[in-house]
């Protein structure tokens, strides 16, 4: 065997190889992407299409809107988008303003007890949220906030893994530039929005998204406390639609619901990919 | 100094006052509640202390089938998921075109509602008077008997369930394994390519140990995140989890607290501290392990 046949051997082995980790990886993308192709195709056909297919067909010659009519009439599905944008917008606000007070407090300021609180804090990261739902739960109904946007908003704006984040963030920002805010009279208030934020944008960006992706899916705390479909979010309304309303009988329309609320978190993923992907792996959990 | 200790405070405040009545109190409180025996909601008295509650959940064949689901699940989902998103991210790696494109596509189901892409399993896997669903005519297609995946045999449920849980939970590992394996510095495989190691050496002698630490990460997180999964259960079998003999140790809760069986806070502050105990005792079991295996 000469030179030559070895390096044929090898790149032909190398061809082999590369062809067997595409179809591997190819294999897996069908599998992820296939449900999203199933909903939509079938969100596009007709009910007595859908019905009258024993054996399912991968394609449709006359789509139609009809299902996503039938969706936005038959239940009040732009009412619980609107519900889910007000919950989503009003809890990542205030948590974001509370994690950022919070932060700067423990990296920036002196004050007796810090290192103690902190410290147990630290320790709350642990509770799993099943330990607490249930006195909230009560607490809450006590309150009289059940199906109201507080009840559902008050719990989840605090976030003991993001006033970590950030301070650890926050702590990096060098001292030299807060001693010289001092000299200058600066207020610690004034420091922090006009220093501190803008120098950790990509770590606040990315509690944000990480909190947003967490408010458009969650389906628990509301399901517990709301009852009133008034104040529905999209994942009890997708449930309720399931289980009580059309989606018994007309699955073309349920999967027309089902797009429409997935839609816009995969085009939010699709603009801000890469810092979704960084915050992720990060900070992310689900898994 | 004064001035400044109170300033401490008062930017704490908000995150003290929302932790202190939505963790700490319940904290407290969820014992409390699972030692006080025949709570009622309504009048919020109760008639005794004790353990009954544990015994009460513990004999409750509801919990057992939750707790025999849940256990199986874990044992079937977080080692195959573990494996499975560690040879997709060797596979990523070893490419160049098409890998941010792959990259994108594997991410896609992390940002999606669970509820309703479940309902999407659902329809696959369903049986309907008019139709056997894609799934059955797979198998059909490979000469197999059709079932119904959704309200059939046990082990066809449970074979939906832990895809279903499988195909959402892998978007995460294969996120952080690939930038695990992205981090290893390419000097060592230069070095072993040198002293003539195949790949399969270099990944057990160089990748393996490297990345160690991230595999032992995700297997904890992985147990601690499927011992609480719950709403991929209510996507593919609705909200009647007792019923559909599908529950989970997190639905069990639920269920006791609210719905149709619900209104025992006591019962479900049983089964919740259970729930945190097997947790705890697998995190501390892992941990230990971790320790000795991973190279840091």
């Amino acid at each position: 065997m000469n030179y030559e046949e070895i390096e044929l051997k090898s790149r032909r082995r190398k061809t082999i190889k590369n062809v067997i980790v595409y179809i591997f990886l190819a294999i897996w993308a069908i599998m992820v992407l296939f449900p999203f192709y199933w909903m939509i195709l079938t969100s596009f056909k007709s009910y007595s299409a859908y019905t009258s297919e024993y054996i399912p067909k991968f394609f449709t010659l006359s789509p139609t809107f009809q299902n996503y009519i039938d969706a936005f009439t038959a239940v009040p599905l732009a009412k619980y988008f609107l519900n889910t944008l007000i919950f989503t917008l009003a809890t990542t606000g205030i948590m974001v303003v509370v994690t950022v007070l919070a932060a700067f407090a423990f990296a920036r300021l002196d004050f007796k007890g810090k290192d103690l609180v902190f410290t147990l804090f630290l320790s709350l990261m642990m509770i799993p949220a099943e330990l607490v739902v249930i006195t909230n739960f009560v607490t809450i109904t006590n309150w009289n906030m059940r199906n109201t946007f507080m009840g559902l908003i008050l719990p989840s704006v605090t976030s003991v893994f993001y006033i970590y984040l950030l301070r650890e963030n926050f702590a990096q920002v060098p001292d030299d530039l807060y001693k010289a805010a001092k000299v200058d009279g600066t207020s610690d208030f004034k420091y922090l929005t006009k220093v501190m934020l803008p120098i950790c944008r990509p770590t606040i960006v990315t509690v944000i998204i990480l909190k947003v992706i967490e408010c458009w899916n969650s389906y628990v705390w509301p399901r517990l406390i709301t009852d009133d479909q008034a104040y529905f979010l999209v994942s009890n309304g997708i449930q309720e639609i399931r289980e009580n309303g059309f989606g018994r009988e007309n699955i073309p329309a349920m999967m027309a619901a089902v797009v429409v609320i997935s839609v816009p978190l995969i085009v939010i993923f699709l603009i801000f990919r890469n810092k979704i992907m960084e915050g992720v792996s990060r900070g992310g959990t689900k898994g | 100094m004064n001035n400044n200790n109170l300033k401490g405070w008062l930017y704490l405040l908000p995150a003290i006052v929302f932790l202190g009545f939505f963790m700490v109190y319940p904290l407290v409180d969820v014992f409390i509640y699972s030692f006080e025996e025949g709570y009622n909601f309504a009048s919020q008295s109760y008639s005794g202390t004790g353990l009954f509650n544990y015994s009460f959940v513990l004999h409750d064949p509801y919990f057992m089938q939750a707790l025999k689901n849940t256990i199986l699940m874990v044992i079937i989902t977080v080692p195959l998921s573990t494996g499975f998103a560690l040879l997709i991210s060797l596979a990523l790696s070893s490419i160049k075109p098409l890998r941010n494109a792959f990259q994108t596509i594997y991410f896609l189901p992390y940002v999606t509602n669970t509820l309703a892409v479940g309902l999407v399993f659902m329809i696959l896997f369903k049986k309907t008077p008019y139709s056997d669903g894609l799934a059955n005519m797979l198998i059909s297609l490979f000469g197999g008997t059709s079932v119904d995946f959704i309200e059939g045999p046990y082990w066809a449920k449970m074979f939906v369930f832990c895809f279903y849980i499988i195909w959402v939970v892998l978007p995460f590992k294969i996120l952080i394994l690939t930038s695990a394996i992205a981090s290893v510095n390419p000097m060592y495989y230069k070095a072993a390519r040198i002293d003539g190691a195949g790949s399969f050496t270099m990944f057990k002698k160089i990748t393996l140990p490297m990345i160690s630490p991230m595999i032992f990460y995700l297997i904890i997180t992985g147990f601690i995140g499927a011992f609480k999964s719950y709403s991929d259960a209510v996507a593919l079998f609705g909200t009647d989890l007792n019923a559909a003999g599908m529950n989970t140790i997190v639905g069990y809760v639920y269920d006791m607290l609210y719905g149709d069986s619900g209104g025992y806070p006591s019962y479900a502050s049983a089964a919740a501290i259970i729930l945190f105990a097997v947790v705890l005792t697998i995190t501390v079991i892992n941990l230990t392990v971790s320790r000795k295996r991973a190279v840091y």
